[in-house]
């Protein structure tokens, strides 16, 4: 071994990205509006070669960013969701016993020492996803989605891939990527990850987007859309995300909010609309309450 | 590696000033960090910001210190602003247009000005400096919200439904301004006084690391804030305390369907789920004056950790204790509000105002004995200052006695127990104490010390 194996992999490779401005434009192709932080964070990413950890309340964008990096790339995307309880069997590999079971009975003359090596190899191998995104020379975008969710020994079977992407099978030996995959974990920090798998990983927080991004985006999804109503949805969403609410309005409510809107006709915003369509942006019947008093609704 | 030595050398005080600040920050993220600045380059200010947060930060937390340190150390400009210092209505005039327009940059640039122009004082090289203070003071930019809503209005900028945001959007943009000015101020300071010293004591540390006792509103407002992130978080630190704590009889059931992936042979044993029993906390806060902000924010805390526990009971005391635990049902709370409801709708003092742990903790053994069971977790929250009064050991032990454990927690530094009127040390032999400064220290207390 010469040096950390990936800058290594780093220099074989071609980035994917010539500049942040290139990044931005070729998200945004893909649909994807990218504020110059998420571009940022994202070229670093390809450049240094190491794992993006995208932290960020629900709704955002998180899981999409992956999804419009492997896009651009024009590579697979191999996704590990993560939940309590997920193991080494569900994320890196396991055997396949009950085929392992019929290759022994299939072949009752064969010694032992036959049979052993044989059981063992590829074909009775099931890989998992992160097996499967070091293996092969495709290129491919890892997305291992609410890393939170799992247990902390799966932290400590990431960080072998994650650092030298490779990973070690006993029976077959260790496994190390010909063409190292642009890596994305995604948190909502529901339990803080362990400093050993951060300081692997570039951090990237993504928030909530400024006025100008957001209307941008909700043009964007939401074509139909006159601007001038969307400049008016935008402000409000701004409004209540100022407001002390127990479950502030994200992106992805705006949109909602916006299709709703478009969905009734309406044209302009005003108390009537607003009132009937709160229960799109705001999930708890204290917070519409809230929102209302202080938007000045008739109250319900 | 091409970055000079310069901006190496800088990139390394910038490390120094963030560890300092308690963000840990190790030789390799640094390395990574001086390679983003050698592939982003130096040309564009927010670009490197962004590289330079997501090679260093490991999470949200450090954002709100990583931003003016890297300001003071990757300054915008070097220096006073060229040409003539504006007189103080012009300066006005500008920022009130900047504000109708919402034009960042601009305020940006009148910040620069206000600081040039408004900000200094003294006059020998020794005591001359830049108040951000003193500038937003000449200046009083929240004046201008009228004359800026009428001039957005006026514009047709704002009409229909949406009018009736603008004079807090106006607001928020004002204290945008406020903020860049501060930023500028720092900055101007850090010229003339050196980097490193302002980096250390003029940039506030994160929330979680402010003294309880010395917080002030803004962070007290921001620590709510974090209540509902970090209650969620000690949820899963019990649930898997709890997880681990578990064990019990084999379920068959389960183990022999797991064996199936094996050819039948058994290689986990699957345990039986013990039903959880629940346990009840009950605590006694002490909401005077000096330590409110501490008591309201564990308040806070505990009740929105309040599915973890079969029953929890909130009592506050001055010198007369009450029980609260109604005006802190969940949803209904308004934690703004908290310290103020519970003064105006429970019985707290007698004939006096100052707090009497002596009292307050007789009371509660008399009246509300029968909340302490077996079962019972008691969180005391305090500073044990009994303004020279009879502490009441005897009450302390009678609880003590009937609790499965009592815990109390102390806002004050160690140092300071048994100094004055503070009866901490003869508490502290009948019950555990512990010191309890921070955010921090409160959530790695609550995750040790909550009962499972």
């Amino acid at each position: 071994m010469f040096g950390p194996s990936r800058t290594v992999a780093a220099d074989l490779e071609a980035p994917l990205f010539t500049s942040v401005d290139d990044v931005s434009a070729r998200l945004a192709e893909t649909g994807y509006l990218a504020s110059p932080a998420v571009a940022t964070t994202v070229f670093l990413a390809d450049r240094l070669g190491k794992p993006l950890l995208v932290e960020g309340p629900a709704g955002v964008g998180k899981t999409e960013l992956a999804k419009a990096v492997a896009e651009v790339a024009g590579a697979r995307l191999v996704r590990l969701q993560c939940y309590e309880g997920v193991d080494e069997s569900r994320a890196l590999y396991e055997w396949n016993h009950a085929k392992q079971l019929l290759r022994i009975s299939a072949g009752r003359d064969e010694t032992w020492d036959e049979t052993r090596t044989d059981i063992f190899s590829e074909e009775f191998l099931l890989t998992r996803p992160l097996l499967t995104a070091i293996r092969g020379d495709d290129p491919k975008v890892l997305l291992i989605d609410e890393t939170d969710k799992a247990d902390v020994e799966v932290e400590g079977l990431l960080l072998e891939v994650l650092s030298d992407f490779q990973v070690t099978v006993p029976e077959l030996g260790t496994i190390t990527a010909t063409r190292r995959p642009f890596v994305v974990l995604t948190s909502n920090a529901s339990r803080e990850l362990s400093e050993a798998l951060r300081r692997r990983c570039l951090f990237l927080h993504i928030g909530f987007p400024d006025e100008e991004l957001e209307r941008r985006i909700v043009r964007l999804k939401v074509p139909g859309l006159d601007e001038a109503l969307a400049r008016s949805v935008v402000r409000v969403v701004g409004a209540l995300r100022a407001m002390d609410l127990r479950k502030v309005p994200s992106v992805a409510e705006t949109i909602d909010w916006a299709r709703t809107l478009l969905a009734l006709g309406a044209d302009t915003l005003d108390e009537t609309v607003v009132r009937d369509t709160l229960g799109a942006l705001l999930k708890h019947q204290d917070d519409v309450l809230k929102a209302s008093a202080k938007l000045d609704l008739d109250a319900l | 590696m091409t970055t000079s030595t310069g901006v190496a050398e800088r990139l390394t005080s910038l490390v120094g000033a963030l560890r300092a600040h308690g963000i840990r920050v190790g030789t390799s993220e640094t390395v990574d960090a001086a390679r983003a600045i050698e592939v982003l380059g130096l040309a564009d200010r927010e670009l490197l910001r962004e590289g330079l947060a997501a090679t260093l930060l490991h999470g949200t937390g450090g954002r709100p210190v990583f931003d003016p340190v890297f300001d003071l150390y990757f300054p915008r400009g070097v220096g006073a602003p060229e040409g003539e210092a504006a007189g103080r209505e012009a300066l006005r005039d500008r920022l009130a247009a900047a504000l109708a327009a919402n034009d960042e940059a601009w305020m940006r640039r009148l910040a620069v000005e206000a600081v040039d122009g408004f900000g200094g004082y003294g006059s020998s090289p020794e005591s001359d400096g830049w108040s951000s203070y003193q500038a937003l003071e000449r200046l009083r930019p929240q004046t201008l919200l009228a004359r800026v809503r009428d001039d957005v209005r006026a514009r047709g900028g704002s009409s229909g439904f949406t009018d009736r945001l603008l004079e807090d959007e106006i607001r928020r943009r004002i204290a945008a301004f406020r903020a860049l000015v501060a930023a500028e101020a720092r900055r101007r300071v850090a010229e003339r006084r050196g980097r490193d010293e302002i980096a250390r004591r003029a940039v506030t540390p994160t929330a979680d690391r402010v003294d309880f006792l010395f917080a002030g509103k803004a962070q007290l407002a921001e620590l709510r804030r974090a209540v509902q992130p970090l209650a969620r978080k000690l949820a899963t630190r019990l649930a898997a305390r709890r997880r681990r704590a578990s064990r019990g009889a084999i379920d068959l059931r389960r183990t022999l369907r797991g064996s199936l992936s094996t050819g039948g042979v058994p290689m986990k044993p699957v345990l039986r789920r013990r039903r959880p029993v629940r346990p009840e906390l009950v605590l006694l806060c002490d909401v005077s004056g000096s330590v409110s902000g501490f008591s309201d924010f564990t308040m806070l805390l505990v009740q929105a950790l309040h599915d973890q526990f079969s029953k929890v009971r909130v009592f506050a005391f001055v010198n007369r204790i009450d029980e609260v635990t109604g005006l802190l049902e969940h949803g209904t709370a308004d934690p703004e509000g908290l310290g103020a409801r519970i003064e105006a709708e429970a019985t707290l003092t007698g004939y006096h105002g100052s707090s009497d742990y002596g009292m307050a903790l007789g009371e509660f053994a008399e009246r509300y004995g029968d909340a302490v069971g077996p079962r019972t977790t008691v969180f005391v929250l305090g500073d044990a200052r009994t303004n020279m009064s009879d502490p009441n050991l005897a009450a302390v032990r009678q609880i003590a006695e009937r609790a499965r454990r009592v815990y109390w927690l102390n806002p004050e530094q160690r140092s300071r127990w048994g100094t004055g009127d503070s009866a901490a040390p003869a508490y502290a032999e009948l019950v555990e104490m512990h010191e309890c400064r921070t955010a921090r220290q409160l959530s790695a207390l609550v995750a040790r010390l909550l009962p499972v």
